[in-house]
């Protein structure tokens, strides 16, 4: 399966190797180079390359490079979502995935990866798992180690493989009995020049944070289940019950988590909560443009939309911006040639604009396509679907937990064609 | 800002305080010795280093600023010359590596550990490391764990390197392969299957044999991960190596399951008759397996589903062919409808030739149990239960999949990539699966280019005369975006819709012909490759587009597209006549400042124009020919050459000059735009053959379906059949041979294994060697026993019939239950003597037989659970006759026994569960788990108050522990809770609170009961975690009136659960488990409890163990008399640890006894022996 896995940075240094198999020299890497010189853009590498010898599956995340090299037929999602694991973990473990920190804790990530394959093949995946074997570094333990010469090493076997709930790990203990509930919705939706809807549809996923002694057993339950129209679930999930009862019946994971992702049914409309006034047009002759934008409340259930934000992707031939805002602060990004907006909050009394004009490149043509609106807001304590948790019960465990549902509806991909 | 330039803006004390918290940058660690022991030899390191360390601080903070890390490269560079002899920068090297040794060999572990976390350090850099093996090696049987671990990573990447060093830890290895922890087992072997070492094959053959075998399945698991491994390094072991799969494949637990199959893939993907006994059982145990196995698993069985079983849409294919290819799939309802309808007609039409379809069972199975896995966070699972439906499911269902396969678009942008590939290719075969997400497909301007491009495909795709006016109004958008390799793909997607959909071609044509004045070339460029393809299917109604691209000439500079009009013009030079030579002319002005592929096509267009206005041209010809002749490319040259010989007549001229205007001027059938995704789907889907659209190494391919179907018979567990002639052979072998009740317990052995057969038919089976070799006396004992039931029981009667009957009575009836089940023949026979319930009983069972075996049975089986009891006063008055028609019958049906005639078999085991989803929680908790439930003598039962009625104020509650598995939690000891309302008024709300444990114990409360009216009883069950002690769990037990303080403590012999094992495996065990984990006690029997049921049957009763089957042992398997004095044994494991539990009873004379206890756990031990004391002495 998995020979070999290279991090990579965006500058094209390999910073760390490991093998799982015989050793692959690093030189397997130039291919991915000479893509990666070609696609200009990092998102644009194609994931999966071929060489004479092996088949290359990196992903890009973070700034980083992850190569893997493989040298014989392997689904290759399998390998992407485990190189997305192992991002997760690092994540996990460090609180950020980035070259500074895994160079920073060396040792742990090699036997973070020692641990998550064996031959190629995923062996500990499970955060709760690993972590039993192999704890996570924090600034005190880091101290008392070197004092005491104590390790980062767990002493205790990790018992987690053998039981049945592998993603728990046993005697858990908290004095604070707490379980909270992130519904967190995005918009996901194309409105065209005219403010039609094109496409919209809601993505929701549920992020718990569960800190609880014991095995609890745990259900949720909603109001309004049928919403759901697509979903999926983290293993702890019982899905006979689902299927039968429409509740999430499962013992969670110790810590944080995303227990389900979803979508909702695609019959419902989605509310769009903003709705967006835009004229932005460059002169044919003159090197100038025009731009003018206003957003203002559409369907927002009587909550404030906060958050706002506009980026605009402008052509490459506007050279500078001269605008002004009624609300918000307004950047232009000479280089990249992206305009955001910072709005804040909406006030539906007062609604924001943004207007004045663009300078462009003399010469240059004018622009046959404007640029599209990428609007990116916040609504708390609303999830816009109308879905709702009603109860959550607590079996197996004798103590009351303290119970946390929290609403938010964000945008997505919400895009204003112009 | 990298921590070192952080590190050097602070004050010498704060660096030597960070440094400590930030260990492991390698340049630090070097400050780090005055917290270690100052001695002599660390001072020399601590200077020696110094250089070093700036050398280290210069080149990271080069990487920080954003220079490149060129600094890393250029070490990198010199390292791999050869380990630090070269280049000046590197003469500190060697000494470096000095350092580390005599800190490696140095007894402090702290040293150690840091001199491990630099080389692990380097080896994660890529540097060479490889001369500090010896050094390292030594350290591999090091106390501390950690460095022990750092070890093992240094010796797994240069132990091949260095052979012969390495051989020098293996004995550490094989140490750790005998300890009695499993997880240091587990490890130890994967490190020596890591050691990429020539030598030590055997060793590691042996290994892995023998950890295949291991009780515990975490080891197990290791062992399969060992063997590809194995396999890579020595391809000849792979004999040897099928032999060990085939037991792992055997394997009831999840853990197990998906590394054995990935190991089957890697070595034996060509063995799928392997698969036939397991394939049940890995069909239901896949929801279970991890997500990793998961996938493997799913891959797997799509190809061996390819091969056995029919194609389940051999009649739309037959249709397919017919009805051409424009078919739409689901389009609409009414679409649909006429599908429907053609279905019939050629289903008629077939129907001659063909019998109807009939899905087999098991190929329903396979679809049903990996359906819910469309709901797996993990996109390679849900793609891989994709692939298997779209390659195995019937039409109409395959439309399950887009929605998962839609959602997974959200994903990672790579994970789109992939899925978007695959839709691709789904898409030209099942367009109508993925229509109502036409709009998921739309493209963001935000999107990365690989994917907007795939995107496009799938629109493209997707396209029919219903959706085309949405997709182009799509396409619109797109043609304006600022990114032109993605509208240069949308100028060719809507050049495809034109084609595949002749009502919007002119649409298609007269955009296409507007985007000509677009100023951006490239749009323009190819626009005009487009429309000359669209023109050739229609160029007659099309004289003004070509007029207008004829004048584009001036403008357009793309050499493809100049040459795209040109060969139009010649093409169609007689419906633009007048044009045609004008435009030769102005291109042999600027021939020579063409590219060559414009150049070619100006000698194209004059050798037309030549041959149809030759009047005109003739001049212009010659000049360009001239042109051409001189050119510098030769192959601009030759055409020149060819073609003035061919049109321009000569009086040389050959025979083909006659031809030249056929030649040039035939007509062309029109180019057919097509998917590059056409025809991948015989690769199979989701693999990296399929994304490369080419064999990869070590690529199964998928198979056609069979013509006809094999035996679907392959996949019965062939364990009745076994039984049949082997227990026939061993009949005629030994024909009186032991004590009959050889034991109730062997009795309940073979109940075991009929009930491991049915089991198996369900799915998940007992196939391995062992269990089967385990069992195989107990069937023949069963055999024997019979027989000579009567003999035994008549000697004994007198004295043994009051405590024998009813235990064998109660198990008797149990058996006959589940044979019942597996042996309808029988009835007519045992009906005769048997009351109604029990034939009731029997068509019930034969009723869920015919069921198709599924989670639902379990009803019936519920069912079937409660009439045994009714069946049991039957059986008592009986009794007699009963046990000898059963001895007739049994050897009758050993006899006539057919392996089931139907694939399906229901499980029987209802003991386990309410549904198989239960059922296979309880699998994968570990292979004991399957055992308890015949074992367990229900009427055994005993029960202990918890609560007096009179206390109670007329509620009395009692307790016992049922000894089945809790299904929530494996780790609990399920109490079964009875309540009875004594008194006059309703009880209300009946349930647990306020429960006060010992630390690390734990209860699942049993359901409040809501009512329980008065004189009424109820039952409920609860599950404790007693962390296999016999502390009591206190708790309030609350009526809606009052509460009761309450405590239930366990017997000793309640916190286990049984196990099950060999003979052999029992002695291995018990040789690990002396000393201070053995106690042993003399007794002498009580008079009454001296034969052996009597034994087997107090030691089950006072602790929940099993019997292991005395079959392989010499005592009991010596021809009669019987051994004078057996030993008996009894296994178990803790329930919260899975601790072992061995008990033995070794009868000696006069009674007399020895009982040995072996046990991890002391505490339980001395409490199990003093029970088991008690039981026997009494």
């Amino acid at each position: 399966m998995i020979d070999s896995l290279f991090l990579i940075n965006h500058s094209g240094d390999i910073f760390l190797e490991k093998h799982w198999k015989s050793v692959i020299s690093r030189s397997v890497c130039d291919y991915f180079f000479e893509a990666k010189e070609k696609a200009v853009d990092p998102e644009n590498v194609a994931p999966v390359l071929q060489t004479p010898h092996h088949y290359l599956i990196s992903i890009y995340r973070d700034k980083i490079f992850f190569l893997s090299a493989i040298q014989t037929e392997v689904p290759p999602l399998f390998v992407i979502e485990f190189l997305h694991r192992v991002g997760d973990t690092f994540l996990d473990y460090f609180g950020e995935c980035s070259e500074t920190v895994i160079k920073d804790n060396v040792v742990i990530v090699y036997e973070l990866l020692e641990e998550m394959l064996d031959n190629g093949f995923p062996l500990a995946t499970e955060s709760n798992v690993l972590k039993e074997m192999i704890k996570p570094p924090n600034i005190l333990r880091s101290v008392v180690n070197t004092l005491t010469g104590g390790s980062n090493v767990g002493n205790t076997l990790p018992t987690g493989q053998l039981s049945n709930v592998p993603w728990r790990r046993a005697g858990v203990k908290y004095t604070n009995n707490e379980a909270y509930f992130d519904v967190i919705e995005e918009i996901d939706a194309i409105l065209d020049k005219s403010g039609t809807t094109v496409f919209a549809e809601i993505q929701g996923v549920i992020e718990a944070c569960v800190r609880l002694t014991g095995m609890p057993d745990l259900t949720l339950s909603f109001m309004n289940p049928r919403l759901l129209d697509d979903v999926s679930f983290h293993p702890c999930v019982r899905f006979k019950r689902w299927e039968s009862e429409r509740v999430l019946s499962f013992i969670p994971p110790d810590g944080n988590f995303t227990l389900m992702s979803y979508q909702v049914s695609s019959q419902n409309l989605v509310a769009i909560p903003v709705y967006v006034k835009q004229n932005i047009s460059f002169l044919e002759a003159g090197s100038c443009g025009r731009l003018d934008i206003t957003i203002g409340p559409k369907q927002t259930m009587g909550k404030t939309v906060e958050g706002l934000m506009v980026t605009v992707h402008m052509p490459k031939a506007v050279l500078t911006v001269n605008l002004t805002a009624t609300q918000g602060t307004h950047t232009y990004d000479l280089a990249t040639k992206v305009l955001v907006w910072d709005i804040g909050k909406l006030n539906p009394q007062k609604l924001p604009n943004l207007r004045g004009s663009l300078s462009m490149q003399p010469g240059a043509p004018k622009p046959e396509e404007n640029p599209s609106l990428n609007i990116d807001l916040k609504i708390q304590q609303l999830a816009i679907s109308g879905l709702k948790v009603s109860r959550l019960d607590m079996y197996g465990e004798k103590y009351k937990p303290f119970k946390g549902v929290k609403y938010l509806t964000k945008a997505g991909k919400f895009q204003v064609r112009t | 800002m990298t921590t070192m330039q952080r590190l050097l803006q602070l004050p010498v004390n704060a660096v030597n305080m960070v440094k400590t918290v930030q260990s492991q940058v390698q340049g630090q660690e070097e400050a780090k010795s005055p917290v270690l022991t100052p001695d002599g030899a660390q001072q020399t390191w601590y200077n020696a280093l110094q250089p070093d360390e700036l050398r280290h601080l210069r080149s990271s903070s080069g990487t920080g600023g954003g220079g490149g890390g060129s600094g890393d490269q250029e070490e990198r560079a010199t390292l791999e010359e050869g380990g630090g002899g070269g280049g000046g920068s590197f003469q500190t090297q060697p000494l470096r590596h000095d350092d580390l040794k005599e800190m490696l060999d140095s007894n402090k572990d702290s040293l150690k550990l840091e001199a491990m976390k630099r080389i692990v350090a380097m080896i994660a850099r890529g540097k060479n490391a490889s001369d500090l093996f010896p050094a390292v090696v030594k350290n591999v049987a090091c106390k501390n764990i950690e460095v022990k671990k750092l070890v093992y990573v240094y010796l797994v990447r240069y132990a091949e390197e260095q052979q012969d060093l390495a051989l020098l830890s293996i004995s550490t290895f094989q140490r750790g392969l005998k300890d009695p922890n499993q997880l240091i087992r587990a490890s130890a072997l994967r490190v020596l299957s890591s050691i990429r070492v020539t030598i030590i094959v055997p060793i590691m053959m042996l290994a892995i044999k023998e950890a295949a075998s291991d009780m515990s399945p975490y080891v197990r698991k290791t062992a399969a991960h060992a063997i590809p491994k194995l396999y890579s390094l020595d391809p000849e072991q792979k004999d040897q190596l099928i032999e060990v799969i085939e037991k792992l494949l055997a394997d009831k637990t999840t853990l197990v399951a998906g590394s054995v199959v990935m190991a089957f893939e890697e070595v034996c993907p060509e063995r799928i008759d392997l698969i036939h006994k397991n394939y049940r059982k890995l069909c239901n145990l896949l929801i279970d397996v991890e997500e990793w196995g998961q996938v493997v698993i799913i891959n797997m069985l799509t190809r061996y589903a390819r091969t056995q079983f029919l194609n389940p849409n051999i009649n739309e294919s037959l249709l397919e062919e017919g009805g051409g290819g424009d078919k739409k799939f689901y389009a609409s309802d009414e679409d649909e409808d006429e599908d429907e309808e053609k279905d019939k007609k050629a289903e008629a039409v077939t129907m001659a030739k063909r019998k109807p379809y009939v899905m087999d069972p098991d190929h329903r199975l396979l679809l049903r149990n990996t359906k819910p896995l469309l709901q797996s966070r993990n996109a390679a699972v849900v793609m891989a239960v994709a692939q298997l439906y779209f390659h195995l499911a019937p039409k109409a269902e395959v439309g399950v999949i887009a929605k998962a396969l839609v959602r997974l678009l959200r994903s990672h942008s790579e994970v789109q990539y992939v899925v978007l590939q695959n839709v691709a290719t789904m898409t030209i075969k099942r367009r109508g699966m993925f229509e109502p997400y036409l709009k998921s497909f739309y493209i963001r301007s935000t999107d990365p280019t690989q994917i907007k491009i795939l995107k496009l495909e799938v629109l493209t795709n997707l396209a029919n005369e219903t959706n085309i006016s949405t997709i182009l109004r799509e396409f619109q958008t797109y043609i304006k975006s600022m990114d032109k390799d993605f509208v240069a793909a949308t100028i060719q997607a809507i050049g495809r819709c034109a084609t595949n959909i002749g009502e919007v071609r002119d649409t298609c044509l007269n955009g296409l012909v507007q985007l000509l004045s677009n100023r951006d070339e490239l749009v323009v460029a190819e626009s005009v490759v487009v429309i000359k393809k669209l023109l050739q299917m229609q160029p007659e109604k099309h004289s003004d587009i070509i007029k207008h691209m004829a004048k584009l000439t001036d403008n357009i500079q793309v050499p493809m597209a100049r040459a795209s009009i040109l060969w139009l013009i010649g093409e169609y030079c007689e419906h633009v006549p007048k044009i045609a030579p004008d435009v030769l002319r102005k291109m042999a002005k600027s021939f020579t400042n063409e590219e060559d592929i414009v150049k070619l096509q100006i000698i194209n267009l004059a050798a037309k124009l030549y041959l149809t206005n030759s009047k005109q041209t003739k001049l212009l010809t010659q000049y360009v020919l001239n042109l051409a002749k001189y050119d510098q490319n030769y192959d601009i040259r030759d055409r020149a050459r060819f073609i003035r010989q061919l049109i321009v007549p000569t009086e040389k001229s050959g025979a083909l000059s006659k031809y030249a205007k056929k030649l040039f001027l035939a007509l062309k059938p029109a180019p057919v735009l097509e998917s590059p995704f056409k025809d991948r789907d015989h690769f199979q889907l989701g693999s990296l053959s399929h994304l490369l659209n080419a064999k990869a190494g070590g690529y199964q391919e998928l198979p056609d379906w069979p013509e006809a179907a094999p035996d679907p018979s392959v996949r019965n567990v062939e364990v009745p059949e076994w039984t049949k002639c082997s227990s026939r052979e061993k009949r005629k072998e030994k024909k009186v041979e032991k004590p009959f009740y050889s034991d109730s317990e062997g009795e309940s052995g073979a109940t075991e294994s009929a009930d491991s057969e049915s089991d198996s038919a369900s799915g998940s089976e007992s196939g391995s060697e062992d269990s089967r070799s385990g069992s195989e006396s107990d069937e023949s004992k069963e055999a024997s026993e019979s027989e000579e039931e009567e003999e035994e029981d008549l000697k004994t009667k007198k004295n043994k019939e009051k405590p024998l009957k009813k235990p064998v009575q109660e198990s008797e009836s149990e058996q006959s239950s589940e044979e019942e089940v597996r042996k309808p023949e029988r009835k007519s026979k045992q009906s005769k003597s048997d009351s109604e319930s029990e034939s009731e009983s029997e068509s019930e069972s034969e009723s869920s037989e015919s069921e198709s075996e599924d989670s639902e049975d379990s009803e019936p089986e519920l069912k079937k659970k409660k009439k045994g009891a009714p069946s049991k006063p039957a059986f008592k008055a009986t009794k007699k006759d009963n046990k000898k028609e059963k001895k007739e019958m049994s050897l009758l049906d050993l006899d006539d026994f057919e392996p089931a005639p139907s694939p399906q078999v229901t499980p029987v085991n209802s003991f386990l569960s309410n549904s198989l989803v239960t059922d296979l929680e309880g699998l994968s908790l570990s292979d004991s788990a399957l055992m308890p439930a015949t074992i367990a003598p229900s009427s055994a039962l005993k029960s202990y108050e918890l609560l007096h009625r009179i206390t109670g104020e007329g509620l009395s509650v009692e307790y016992c522990f049922s000894r089945q598995p809790f299904i929530t939690d494996a780790n609990m000891v399920a109490v079964q809770v009875h309540f009875t309302n004594n008194s006059t008024s309703d009880t209300k709300s009946l349930h647990m609170e306020d429960v006060k444990l010992q630390s690390g114990m734990r209860v699942k409360e049993f359901p409040e009961i809501e009512l329980l009216p008065a004189g009424e009883t109820a039952t409920a069950v609860m599950g404790i975690d007693f962390c296999d002690s016999t502390q009591t769990a206190n708790f309030q037990l609350c009526t809606h009136t009052r509460k009761f303080f309450v405590s239930i403590q366990p017997p000793v012999g309640e916190l286990m659960r049984p196990f099950f094992m060999t003979e052999n495996e029992f002695k291995k065990e018990q040789g690990q488990l002396m000393g201070m984990n053995e106690i042993t006690e003399k007794l002498i029997l009580d008079v009454k409890c001296r034969n052996e049921h009597a034994i087997v049957q107090k030691v089950t009763t006072a602790a929940n163990l099993s019997r292991v089957p005395c079959g392989s042992d010499k005592e009991c398997s010596t021809p009669p008399p019987p051994p004078k004095y057996p030993v008996y044994r009894f296994a178990g494991r803790t329930v919260t640890s899975s601790s072992l539990v061995l008990v033995t009873v070794a009868t000696k004379d006069q009674g007399a006894a020895q009982l040995t206890v072996n046990c991890e756990k002391m505490v339980i031990g001395t409490m199990l022996v003093k029970d088991i004391l008690l039981a026997l002495t009494q």
